[in-house]
């Protein structure tokens, strides 16, 4: 009965063997850190906050910063 | 393994960085310049004294050419790993789906977590439109929404996951999908409105830029939706075994 519902999705297409969440996990953590800080220097560095200092970074990715929707200034 | 996906979904985002630029510099840019033209004559008309003078630390057509290209592009990157980092982690574990289809899906899902609802609360502004002295409480509020958003989204997934094993796949979807949009209609009346629109500008530039805002990131996410699923097929394709499965699968 519960596998009624998979019946209807493509029979070809086995189900995937999940990538262990312990292999993932590290990946996750630091390659996700890494870009949320990336994320941060497109999107609020140089706005209500400053790693750096200046006003470059801010200036530099102001117009991606406003279309991307971030508060700016 | 995941790494190979880490790098895959970085490169395919600055791929879709690039069409978001082409996007955000025919349907955006000339929003962005009425804005600071509208600012600089507020600047003129408030500021007698001349005050209100900013040295230009980086030109106009820098922040509209390079600038612009980078800022999308290192956002594209950032969106094309993360989005790979969920791949991984939903990859065989919500049902039988091809590659292509579940990278799809989480790209839709992205989407809506990391920009329609967040924009739908607090909407982008172009330059001039927003208080200096709010900036702070406005930048918070973003975040906070953006976070609470994306952290609610994976809730809605994993509920229905769990809900799967009794309804079915349609219906588990259905009822996580309605849990979350009440969710967020809570949020959106409890969290403070931000309205802080100049008397004088322009309702359809404001219109426009907004909409443009949206298609900019619209473009972006589904280049890397499906510009990450096809790559992934087509490299389990060259992998050998799967590509079997595969390809019989895309003759049929
Ligand atoms: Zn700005």
């Amino acid at each position: 009965m519960t596998n009624a519902a998979f019946a209807t999705t493509a029979p070809t297409t086995a189900r995937a063997e999940p990538i262990p969440v312990s292999t993932i996990l590290p990946w996750a953590v630091f390659g996700g850190l890494m870009l949320l800080l990336t994320v941060y220097f497109v999107g609020a560095e140089e706005g209500a906050t400053s790693l750096i200092g200046g006003s470059f970074v801010h200036e530099f990715v102001h117009d991606g910063r406003h279309l991307l929707g971030f508060p700016c200034h | 393994m995941v790494g190979n996906l880490l790098l895959r979904g970085m490169m395919v985002g600055v791929l879709a960085g690039l069409l978001a630029f082409c996007f955000a510099k025919v349907y955006g840019e000339p929003y962005v310049d009425y804005a600071i033209a509208f600012e600089e004559h507020a600047g003129h008309a408030a500021g007698a004294a001349g005050a209100s003078e900013e040295p230009e630390i980086v030109s106009r057509a820098t922040q509209a050419g390079v600038g612009l290209f980078a800022g999308l592009a290192i956002y594209g990157a950032a969106v094309g790993g993360l989005s790979a980092l969920a791949f991984a982690f939903a990859n065989g574990r919500l049902g039988r789906m091809r590659p292509r289809s579940l990278a799809a899906l989480i790209a839709a899902l992205g989407f809506v977590a990391v920009v329609v609802v967040p924009q739908l609360k607090y909407p982008a502004n172009p330059p001039a439109v927003g208080s200096a002295d709010t900036i702070m409480a406005r930048t918070e509020l973003f975040f906070a929404m953006l976070a609470f958003s994306v952290v609610l989204m994976v809730a809605t997934v994993m509920l229905a996951r769990r809900l799967a094993e009794r309804l079915g796949d349609w219906n588990a979807a259905t009822v996580a999908g309605l849990v979350y949009v009440g969710v967020v209609a809570v949020m959106f009346a409890a969290l403070p409105n931000i309205e802080e629109i100049p008397a004088a500008f322009s309702p359809a530039a404001l219109w426009n830029f907004r909409i443009a805002s949206i298609g900019v990131q619209a473009v972006l996410y589904a280049a890397i939706g499906l510009g990450f699923g096809a790559a992934t097929e087509y490299a389990a394709g060259r992998a050998g075994r799967p590509a079997r499965a595969t390809s019989a699968a895309a003759a049929r």
